[in-house]
């Protein structure tokens, strides 16, 4: 029966370089996935084109129409109703 | 003459939110992408109804203390601006889950909470209609809205709180005010809430006095 003994120093020096090893490993996964995470938050896709083409104005100017329609809508009923309450008083 | 600054504002701050909701800067999320700027037209609504709802309860104690119509009138016709509201809000709720969760409705507690607290104030309405002696309407319904509010408070606030919620700010999600709501972002949502709910007023302030009227006449 061999029993293999190591130098308990040469044993810590295999012991410290496994440990290197893995913290070097841990640490460049580490650094690729924050890389690749940055890669995914850039390539977010938003209207930047249509933005820069001038497009989305369109899109503003149509909506704020429309609102404007509502309001000028809403703006009637209440002087009716203004109206409406000063006569009722009468 | 009543002062008409409020609808002012109300309109001034919409059309900011208009604009700038689509135009100023937004921060850039995965899955959201643009559809993050839906957080001053959809969140808002809620925010909305929230607070005219609490105006609707507000003025249904006040009827069941002193008993005046006029009360009773306010909070019918809040409660009605704040279901119109929630159903915008659930409708708009729809349309963005499709295009960011994937479907048009998922069995989950705040969104099932809030067709439930619909469907609760739903009943108001119903309630309302089946009573015609004036008085007795005003009391009953009274009773039945602060039962309404306090089911809102439970199935919008505090259940969804409780459990999984794939909703953002329920059930360990974080909510948008968390991490992404930047101050650029803030600098619309904020206006956007005070602007769309003074619209809702405007529109229930409307209808009070048409209601007013309406009894005026029928008194001659």
């Amino acid at each position: 029966m061999i029993i293999w003994r190591i130098p308990s120093a040469n044993y810590k020096l295999i012991k410290y370089k496994q440990m290197k090893k893995k913290i070097l490993v841990f640490l460049s996964a580490f650094f690729l996935s924050l890389i690749t995470f940055a890669q995914e938050t850039e390539q977010v896709e938003m209207a930047d084109e249509m933005r820069a083409s001038g497009k989305i104005y369109v899109v503003v100017a149509v909506l704020v129409t429309v609102f404007i329609g509502i309001v000028i809508y809403l703006i009637r009923i209440d002087r009716k109703v203004s109206k409406l309450e000063k006569e009722v008083k009468k | 003459m009543k002062s008409n600054w409020w609808k002012v504002i109300a309109v001034v701050f919409v059309l900011y939110t208009i604009i700038g909701g689509l135009l100023l800067e937004v921060p850039r999320l995965r899955i959201l992408h643009e559809t993050i700027r839906n957080l001053y037209f959809h969140v808002t609504m809620w925010f909305g109804m929230m607070i005219i709802l609490t105006v609707s309860v507000i003025y249904s104690i006040k009827t069941l203390l002193g008993g005046k119509t006029e009360n009773d009138i306010v909070a019918n016709e809040a409660a009605n601006i704040g279901i119109l509201m929630g159903f915008i809000g659930i409708a708009t709720g729809s349309i963005w889950a499709r295009f960011t969760w994937g479907t048009w409705w998922v069995i989950d507690t705040k969104l099932n909470g809030a067709a439930i607290t619909l469907l609760i104030y739903l009943a108001y309405v119903v309630l309302r209609g089946a009573m015609d002696d004036r008085e007795k309407r005003a009391r009953i319904c009274a009773v039945y809205n602060i039962f309404a509010y306090v089911m809102l408070i439970v199935f919008l606030m505090i259940l969804p709180r409780m459990t999984d919620s794939l909703h953002p700010g329920n059930g360990g999600n974080p909510g948008f005010g968390g991490y992404d709501l930047n101050s650029n972002m803030r600098m619309v949502f904020y206006p956007a809430i005070i602007g769309w709910t003074l619209l809702g007023v405007w529109m229930m302030s409307l209808r009070v006095r048409l209601e007013k009227l309406n009894i005026a006449l029928n008194k001659e």
